[in-house]
């Protein structure tokens, strides 16, 4: 096979260079079909993995002989319900064939989305995937019948034992229209008086927002009729060409439905967090960073960059304070990002990429509906929530999950505020114990599960707008695929990585400049009548606050040797878990939420985290 | 009565839902209004899981009680 696209950690861009000839095939599909092996299999390793222009969903581009192709986030239809369906309504909106990715198992659902493109009249071939476990289940699909009432080419495939792949390939010459309902598609042709394509048209015609502002063209929706016309088509689309199976749910399906009850879900999900912090939180992020930032960067990498800028610069100067200080833009960017977060982020999406392949994240969302209503979220929330516990920053990207921006503001915030990081949580546990464990480990569990609450509760009354409800589809239960799992995990890691690098740069070179010009060491005055005063704690402490704008841990860290008792303890913990979260983690939430925000968040942590603990030991005094 | 009150295990028709996004994502799905589906069982305060031909769909605890339903006598 032929791959000719650059490499993704050199191409930089979001698109693939092609000939004007080249076609634009495009993989569309439910979340969960296998359409990124299709991907893979089409374009071999070389692809470019990017977040589409305006957005944070990820688009991943790759060559196939001279076309280009696209895959596109996982869809039920098209529309602007959430950023998924945005990225690929345009990408759909554009391609020249669609290559649709269904699962044989659960037609009904899939071909809405089929059918719905053929009415918008592009090209498809239709990929029957997963024939394989329709047979284990008793399901009989006709991949003929199915040709013949859609009127495409239909490809019955086993993508996970790489079967069909040629076949599609070859049947992309011949993919076809199909069939529509001519009633509709006389309402298109005359729609397009006013719109320029018939994809256009139908979305416009079903009140596509988005679409419409666009065209400028305005007229009454009418999503609901043609939405359940379509229904009945796919209906007896389903009804002539599959032959339903007569039987009782296997185990996968009883153990997923396990999976949501208390009973059961609960206890799986403390052991599945148990083994992800063992992994992320004190694996990764103590022992393995520990050699990677600590013995390999700061042993070896910084003294050696060191030495090679002090040549150019010499020691003394402002020059060199920028570059290879104590904030060196050189020295802390590596050491950062390949010596701290690059170990993190792998071992994280390795953990995300086998729980999203497994089917168990949705079961999780579930089971935590509850919970999350109460502050103006749903069950999907709880993913990231779990994910901070790991580390915030990671935690962070992967709000973009949740269904609106209000629902991925107040998780953004309320991880920011409230919920401590692993490399946090290692020095709070350390510090606890030293405290005598006990009371006050109780106690400032106790305040954290309230302060998150109430932050939860503000926000769901402050911010404007409503949040959605949980409506997800459950999907079958699986053992993720090693193979699957490496690609996600390296183009995840390449992705996060070149976004991130230039955001550590200029972090760096704002903490130098600080640094250098005194207002780092004018900030740690100005703290100390809070920290002695208000807090009661010794003055050293301000320390630990100015260093926990950079890390928490680093602020956490600090606190050890000031020999504090008890109260002392918890409230120092108590501040330095609610204070600013770590540059890294401002840095990302800057690029996904905006600056306003981060500023909010930021301003309002430091007030929060020195309120808090200020009350927290005026009453500890009292007590 | 509403979904949150069906009682698990039995064949219910949905009558109406009272949401559009949600009407039209059932829809997608494959359970509009007037499909017989399976009320497979309510999470304790939780969310309401529905089957319909081998899937099963989520639906949250508010959303649940803005869908209409009628129970569906088996012959």
């Amino acid at each position: 096979m032929k791959a000719s696209a650059a490499p993704a950690c050199c191409a930089g861009t979001a698109s693939v260079e092609a000939p004007a000839s080249a076609r634009q095939i495009v993989l569309v599909g439910n979340p969960n079909v296998g359409k990124s092996l299709f991907f893979n299999a089409f374009t071999g390793l070389y692809v470019d993995v990017s977040n589409y222009p305006g957005t944070t969903v990820a688009v991943s581009s790759g060559r196939m002989g001279d076309d280009v192709v696209l895959d596109t986030p996982g869809i039920y239809g098209v529309s602007s319900f959430n950023d998924e369906e945005t990225v690929a309504r345009d990408i759909v909106m554009e391609a020249d064939v669609i290559v649709n990715v269904v699962d044989a198992v659960h037609l009904e659902r899939d071909l809405f989305l089929t059918q719905q493109i053929l009415d918008m009249g592009i090209p498809m071939v239709v990929a029957l995937n997963m024939v394989d476990e329709a047979k284990t289940q008793g399901v009989g699909v006709d991949a003929e019948a199915l040709s013949r009432l859609l009127g495409v080419p239909v490809i019955p495939t086993v993508a996970v034992h790489r079967k069909g792949f040629d076949e599609v390939r070859d049947a992309l010459d011949a993919a076809r229209s199909g069939r529509s309902d001519p009633l509709l598609q006389e309402r298109l042709t005359e729609l397009l008086a006013r719109v320029a394509t018939r994809p256009e048209a139908l979305l416009v015609l079903e009140a596509d927002p988005v679409v419409s502002e666009r065209a400028g063209v305005h007229i009454e929706g009418q999503r609901d009729a043609i939405y359940q016309d379509r229904r009945r088509r796919v209906n007896d689309v389903v009804a002539e060409a599959v032959r339903q199976p007569n039987g009782r749910p296997d185990f996968h399906n009883r153990l997923g439905r396990a999976l949501i009850r208390p009973l059961v879900g609960i206890p799986v999900l403390a052991a599945t967090l148990f083994v992800m912090y063992e992994v992320i939180g004190v694996f990764v992020a103590g022992t393995v960073v520990g050699f990677t930032e600590g013995t390999v960067m700061q042993g070896y990498v910084e003294p050696f960059l060191r030495g090679l800028i002090e040549r150019v610069t010499g020691t003394s100067g402002v020059a060199y304070s920028i570059l290879a200080g104590d904030f060196g833009v050189v020295t802390m960017t590596v050491t950062y990002v390949f010596g701290l977060l690059l170990p993190l982020v792998v071992a994280f999406y390795l953990l995300m990429s086998t729980l999203e392949d497994s089917g168990y994240l949705p079961r999780i969302a579930a089971l935590s509906d509850r919970l999350m209503t109460g502050i103006g979220l749903n069950g999907r929330a709880i993913i990231p929530m779990i994910l901070g516990f790991g580390c915030i920053t990671m935690a962070t990207m992967t709000t973009r999950i949740l269904g609106s921006e209000r629902e991925r503001r107040i998780a953004t915030a309320l991880m920011a505020f409230a919920i401590p990081c692993s490399a946090q949580l290692g020095v709070v546990v350390a510090l606890l114990a030293a405290a005598g464990g006990g009371v006050i480990a109780l106690a400032y569990a106790a305040i954290m599960i309230v302060i998150f609450g109430l932050i939860g509760l503000a926000m769901d009354r402050v911010m404007p707008g409503k949040s959605t409800d949980l409506l997800i589809d459950l999907p079958p239960l699986r053992l993720p695929r090693p193979k699957n799992v490496l690609v996600k995990t390296y183009h995840k890691t390449v992705m996060f990585l070149r976004e991130v690098i230039l955001y550590f740069v200029a972090g760096a070179l704002l903490l130098s400049v600080l640094q250098i010009t005194g207002a780092l060491q004018g900030l740690q005055i100005l703290l100390t009548p809070l920290t002695v005063g208000w807090l009661g704690l010794p003055a050293a402490a301000s320390n630990a606050f100015v260093m926990g704008f950079v890390r928490r841990d680093f602020g956490a860290t600090g606190l050890y040797d000031l020999g504090l008792n008890g109260t002392q303890i918890l409230v120092a913990l108590v501040t330095i878990t609610l204070f600013v979260p770590c540059i890294a983690s401002v840095l990302i939430i800057m690029k996904e939420r905006g600056k306003a925000f981060t500023a909010a968040v930021w301003l309002g942590s430091v007030g929060l985290a020195f309120l808090v603990g200020g009350i927290v030991a005026h009453v500890a005094g009292v007590l | 009565m509403t979904l949150l009150d069906a009682r698990p295990g039995r064949p219910i028709r949905i009558l109406k839902i009272n949401d559009d996004r949600a009407r039209a994502q059932c829809v997608r799905f494959g359970i509009g209004e007037g499909t017989v589906i399976e009320s497979a069982e309510t999470v304790p305060l939780g969310p309401v899981l529905v089957r319909h031909c081998r899937q099963e769909i989520c639906l949250g605890r508010s959303l649940a009680r803005r869908v209409l339903v009628e129970s569906v006598v088996v012959a």
